[in-house]
């Protein structure tokens, strides 16, 4: 039985200029331990997906417009404010991109890390302090108890982001929602995280949703991936099939437009034109205006997410009827 | 922290001297004098025999020395105006009484502003906004002269509640407090809206939101410390607002406190007790800026070890 079950998910966010789609029909589960990538660039509604789930988009003006997103039987778009919050924070965490920010600048860390612990698990004060010296210990930060008594301020970047991710487990949550969790970091502490998180993750068996708009960073850690486009879901695959034979025109942009995918010296490769604004209703393929293989009817026909071969799913219907090399 | 007091403690001795030479001069430069513009001209020797007794016939340089000197043992001069006591007497007799409706003022200004703001800033664009808000921009415009007969007609004479004017009973004080504080609550409501408007839009809020913590401890505990801030920052000057600007209120309710007896010396050119008011004040306010400045670092570690 999956973790957690998503099923036709709509997030959508009522704003002056309209209404905008930014999650639109997207469904995906994820298996317990596994670790499902999600990748999309900016506005592709990766984010707010993830948020939607954590019930941290703020309505208004955003609102969930339809589905269902079964997590151990519970349905988080729909359950009490009450059961929602004893969810998160205990068995779904989240870390976000910026641990600049992420962590409150008025408050020592040691008190950050252990208010989980005392809102969920009701712990005592000298238990929870002792669970932090753990944590702490586990990321990776040398002299905890010490260091317990800090203030953000007085970390490094990389260092916040391993406060952060202590913080994040301490609860030994089943799922850790990681939205772009090494961007903000230098390329040499990005590894390092990464490398922290699939540890930990093997340690303890949770299961990860890694988001994130670097395809590097999927081949490395991801076991499964979605690729997301204008709030749908284009492509779902395991790592290892995406990669060897990515299924979508828009996933093989992607992977054309990494520097590496270049000799030294020649242009990289862009993909043209902009992504669709979300406030218009899309007919057919969203990718189609800036695909380099469209044909008159992805413009006009129903796209749904299909296998077409095992393991394997596409949105593209050219490739559904195996009309693409 | 102790290093940190102790540095500002010793920046107020260059502070004071200035202030003390610049008040001395810019008073003395103003036109007239004492024991002139009364009912009746003074007789010229008995306003040489006055000159003489306040030492105002030396060398402005001798006054000034001489005033410095007094002033080092903590003599501020007999009053020009109202001999029948010293300025540090005056100041002893009045200065409470403006201490005391200030830090009521204060309370009234912090109590209705915090609530307002922090309403205001929970659900923004709503009627729960828009209402204590409309409040603060009434309350910011309409100035003390207005709001204070204003009270007193609706409080006083129509309900009858309140008294009109005075100083004696708890109840006196009711009407001066609430119209000196409503201005700055009004300051402190856009303040603090402002700041907590500010920090809820936060990242560390939405980590504190997703750590599963309720509504009010994210507020509590992680909103309100820096929100708090922009009226923090706000104190010292309101404080010192206060104080100084609580004549009108004074002379409103019959208060005897420093702010009448400050504005009379202006007018009476009562140059010492105005040197003595001006630098009570000017105390009061410097002691205001450093308290601020040590609970800002108290609230704010980043300034702290900044």
């Amino acid at each position: 039985m999956p973790l957690l079950k998503v099923d036709d998910l709509r997030t959508y966010f009522h704003t002056r200029e309209g209404v905008v789609r930014a999650v639109d029909g997207v469904s995906f589960q994820v298996e317990p331990g596994e670790t499902l990538g999600i990748v999309g660039e900016s506005g592709s509604g990766k984010s707010v997906t993830n948020l939607t789930l954590m019930g941290l988009v703020p309505m208004p003006p955003g609102r969930v417009e339809s589905g269902t997103a079964r997590f151990n039987g519970v349905d988080l778009l729909r359950c009490s404010r009450a059961e929602h919050r004893a969810i998160r924070g205990k068995r779904i965490s989240m870390i976000f991109q910026d641990p600049m920010t992420a962590l409150n600048p008025y408050m020592r860390v040691g008190r950050q890390i252990v208010e989980p612990l005392l809102i969920h698990e009701r712990c005592s004060g000298k238990e929870a302090r002792e669970r932090a010296v753990r944590a702490l210990e586990t990321v990776g930060i040398q002299d905890a108890p010490r260091r317990l008594l800090d203030y953000p301020h007085q970390f490094s970047g990389g260092m916040r982001q391993r406060v952060m991710i202590a913080m994040a487990l301490i609860t030994r949550p089943q799922l850790l929602i990681a939205d772009e969790p090494t961007t903000a970091l230098d390329v040499t502490v990005q590894a390092q995280i990464l490398e922290l998180i699939k540890q930990i993750q093997s340690e303890m068996g949770m299961a990860v949703i890694l988001v994130t708009h670097d395809l590097g960073v999927i081949a490395e850690v991801c076991d499964r991936v979605l690729v997301m486009y204008a709030g749908r879901i284009v492509e779902a695959a395991t790592t290892r099939k995406l990669f060897q034979r990515p299924g979508h025109p828009y996933t093989r942009a992607l992977m054309a437009s990494l520097p590496a995918a270049r000799k030294k010296g020649e242009a990289l490769y862009s993909i043209k034109g902009m992504p669709p604004d979300l406030t218009q209703p899309i007919n057919g393929c969203p990718f189609a205006p800036r695909c380099e293989v469209a044909v008159p009817r992805c413009q006009s026909a129903a796209i749904a997410l299909r296998e077409f071969r095992e393991g394997h799913e596409t949105a593209c219907i050219r490739e559904q009827e195996g009309e693409l090399p | 922290m102790t290093k940190f007091i102790l540095r500002r403690l010793l920046s107020f001795i260059p502070v004071f001297f200035i202030i003390v030479t610049m008040l001395f001069f810019l008073i003395r430069i103003a036109p007239g004098g004492p024991f002139q513009g009364g009912e009746r001209a003074v007789p010229p020797e008995v306003l040489e025999k006055l000159r003489e007794t306040y030492n105002l016939n030396a060398p402005l340089y001798r006054q000034y020395v001489d005033y410095l000197v007094d002033l080092a043992q903590g003599d501020l001069g007999p009053s020009m105006y109202q001999p029948s006591r010293t300025v540090t007497e005056w100041v002893q007799l009045r200065f409470p009484v403006s201490l005391e409706l200030g830090f009521y003022a204060l309370l009234v200004a912090m109590t209705l502003g915090f609530l307002a703001g922090i309403t205001a800033a929970l659900r923004p664009n709503t009627i729960t906004d828009y209402v204590p808000m409309s409040f603060a921009m009434v309350g910011i415009c309409i100035p003390n002269f207005v709001l204070g007969p204003v009270l007193v007609l609706i409080f006083a004479l129509k309900l009858g509640w309140l008294p009109v004017a005075g100083w004696a009973d708890p109840l006196d004080k009711v009407l001066p407090s609430l119209t000196l504080g409503t201005a700055y609550a009004a300051y402190v409501a856009r303040l603090a809206r402002g700041g907590m408007f500010e920090v809820l839009a936060q990242d560390f809020i939405r980590t504190a939101r997703a750590k599963g913590l309720s509504e009010t401890r994210v507020i509590l505990r992680h909103a309100l410390r820096g929100g708090v801030q922009p009226v923090i920052a706000f104190l010292g000057p309101a404080a010192a607002g206060l104080l100084t600007g609580s004549f009108v209120v004074e002379q409103i309710f019959q208060v005897p406190g420093l702010g009448k007896q400050f504005v009379d010396a202006a007018f009476n050119r009562d140059y010492t007790m105005l040197m003595g008011a001006v630098l009570v004040y000017a105390v009061l306010i410097l002691c205001f800026n450093l308290v601020v400045d040590v609970i800002q670092a108290w609230l704010d570690p980043r300034v702290r070890y900044g």
